[in-house]
């Protein structure tokens, strides 16, 4: 038995926001498998729970009339993997998100949990964060849009107020051209292991000159992040192995990776050179794809 | 604080009363349907793994409450009678049961793959991703890999 304390199921965004606002110590609970295992390991900070599981409202994915596209936080990574609008508009996150442990808990785990528990793991998040995603937050004051960037802001923290409701991850469109997208994960089994290091890349030519470069990583640093240092390096230059030297010398200044079990500090280093690397190259390979404009 | 759920398990329709906390293995077991399997108990090893409409998960780390509404499908439904289903046919002609611990999960993940896999290409590496959530302690999973393949070829 988990040890839940109070149990409330929240049949819209609205009544979980009531729900959240009247109870300090209350949490949502979307797939629960973070929060579930939590519970198992004895964290009593997950007791009271608000179950948002499935909720109708929060599994839509769709495209806005703006060309952006609008993934539920209750949408689960199978239901990403398998989505056509996501496949089309933003492939990216179909492959970060199948990279998430084994398929029973992609049918139940959401993007919504895995960008709220603020894990600097989360495999979600890297393809996000290349795509400049933003992220829609309905509170007991309104409903709020924030840049994903920035969400992170320590280990196992986000900018989310506690009454706040993750409800949609909004994609804004690719830029037409040569534009293309890659996710990578590290980790030392192939399926159900947490990432080592992640990486994710997305980068427009024209020219064949580097238009931008977005660079993202997971685990590189206490939060999950972007790579302003690495970016700049690659600004308006050729895609050559030159400028692929400097975006690798110049990543050092934007992660600050550190030792565990997994892998010692300077091991990750290596690795997130080498990533960084090899996701400009997927992302730059899609981009040159004929009939394949968005990646 | 308990909760009332309806949840037709194998085809038969029930009623009954669970707590929130309650996760759909222990509801499951707790109505005698003792085939699905607890190992890890927090989502990596897929013994317990059941359908839930139609949907593999991880019945450790799924609430009892979740299933209200749902069809859940466990071992003890797959087989008629005396007659397997073909997949745990596939697994017995092939040799996948060793200790016969993961096998239950095993055959429910196989089960959702092959209806959601029929008449389409797929390779053994995809079988592989497909089952990834279950382990396996015995059998160095060929054989299990060959039991799918077979069942995909029927
Ligand atoms: C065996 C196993 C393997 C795993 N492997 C991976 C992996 O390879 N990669 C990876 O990234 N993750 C992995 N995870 C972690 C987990 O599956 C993901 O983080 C998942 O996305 C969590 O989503 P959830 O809906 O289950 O979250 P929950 O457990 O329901 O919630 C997680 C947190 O987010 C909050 N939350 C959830 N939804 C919302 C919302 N809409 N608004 C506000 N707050 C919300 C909750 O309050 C909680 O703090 C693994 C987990 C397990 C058990
Ligand atoms: S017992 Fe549920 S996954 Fe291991
Ligand atoms: S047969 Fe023993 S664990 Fe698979």
């Amino acid at each position: 038995m988990f040890a839940v304390e109070k149990y409330h199921k929240a049949h819209s965004v609205a009544e979980a926001v009531r729900l959240l606002a009247a109870d300090p110590f209350a949490v949502p609970i979307a797939g629960g498998t973070d929060i579930l295992v939590k519970l198992r390991e004895g964290h009593r900070e997950y007791a009271n729970l608000v179950d948002i599981h499935a909720m109708p409202e929060l599994t839509p994915i769709t495209l806005e009339p703006d060309g952006s596209l609008a993934v539920g936080a209750g949408a689960t990574f199978t239901q990403v993997i398998e989505s056509e609008l996501v496949q089309r508009h933003s492939p990216v996150l179909a492959e970060g998100a199948s990279w998430v442990a084994g398929p029973q808990i992609r049918n139940v785990g959401t993007v919504g949990g895995n960008i709220c528990n603020g894990s600097v793991c989360a495999d979600s998040v890297p393809p996000l964060l290349v795509l400049d995603a933003e992220l829609e937050l309905q509170g007991p004051d309104g409903s709020r849009r924030i840049p994903l960037r920035g969400f992170h802001t320590g280990p196992g923290k986000v900018a989310r107020g506690h009454a706040e409701v993750l409800t949609r991850i909004i994609v804004p469109p690719a830029p037409t051209g040569s534009f293309g997208a890659a996710s990578i994960k590290y980790a030392m089994r192939q399926a159900m292991d947490i990432t080592t290091i992640g990486c994710a890349a997305s980068i427009l030519l024209e020219n064949d000159r580097i238009q931008w470069l977005k660079l993202a990583f997971s685990v590189a640093a206490p939060t999950p992040v972007r790579c302003p240092a690495a970016e700049a390096a690659a600004f308006g230059q050729p895609l050559d192995a030159a400028t692929i030297a400097a975006v690798q010398a110049a990543v050092a200044a934007d992660v600050s990776p550190r030792t565990s079990w997994r892998a010692p500090a300077d091991f990750r280093l290596h690795i997130i050179r080498e990533l960084a690397a090899r996701a400009i190259d997927k992302a730059a390979a899609r981009s040159a794809q004929p009939g394949r404009s968005t990646a | 604080m308990s909760h009332t759920i309806t949840v037709t398990i194998n085809g038969k329709l029930e009623s009954a009363q669970v707590e929130p906390g309650m996760s759909l293995l222990d509801f499951l077991r707790a109505q005698g349907l003792t085939g699905t399997k607890q190992g890890c108990g927090v989502g990596e090893c897929g013994a317990c793994t059941v359908l839930v409409d139609g949907t593999p998960v991880d019945s450790c780390l799924f609430l009892a409450v979740w299933a209200d509404g749902k069809a859940v499908r466990t071992i003890e439904g797959e087989a008629r009678g005396h007659e397997l289903s073909p997949v745990q046919e596939a697994y017995l002609e092939a040799g996948a049961v060793q200790c016969g611990y993961c096998t239950p999960g095993l055959v429910m993940t196989t089960t959702a793959f092959v209806e959601k896999h029929a008449g389409k290409p797929v390779s053994r590496e995809d079988i592989r991703r497909g089952h990834a959530g279950n382990l396996c302690r015995c059998t160095g999973y060929t054989t299990i890999v060959n039991a799918v393949e077979s069942c995909l070829k029927k």
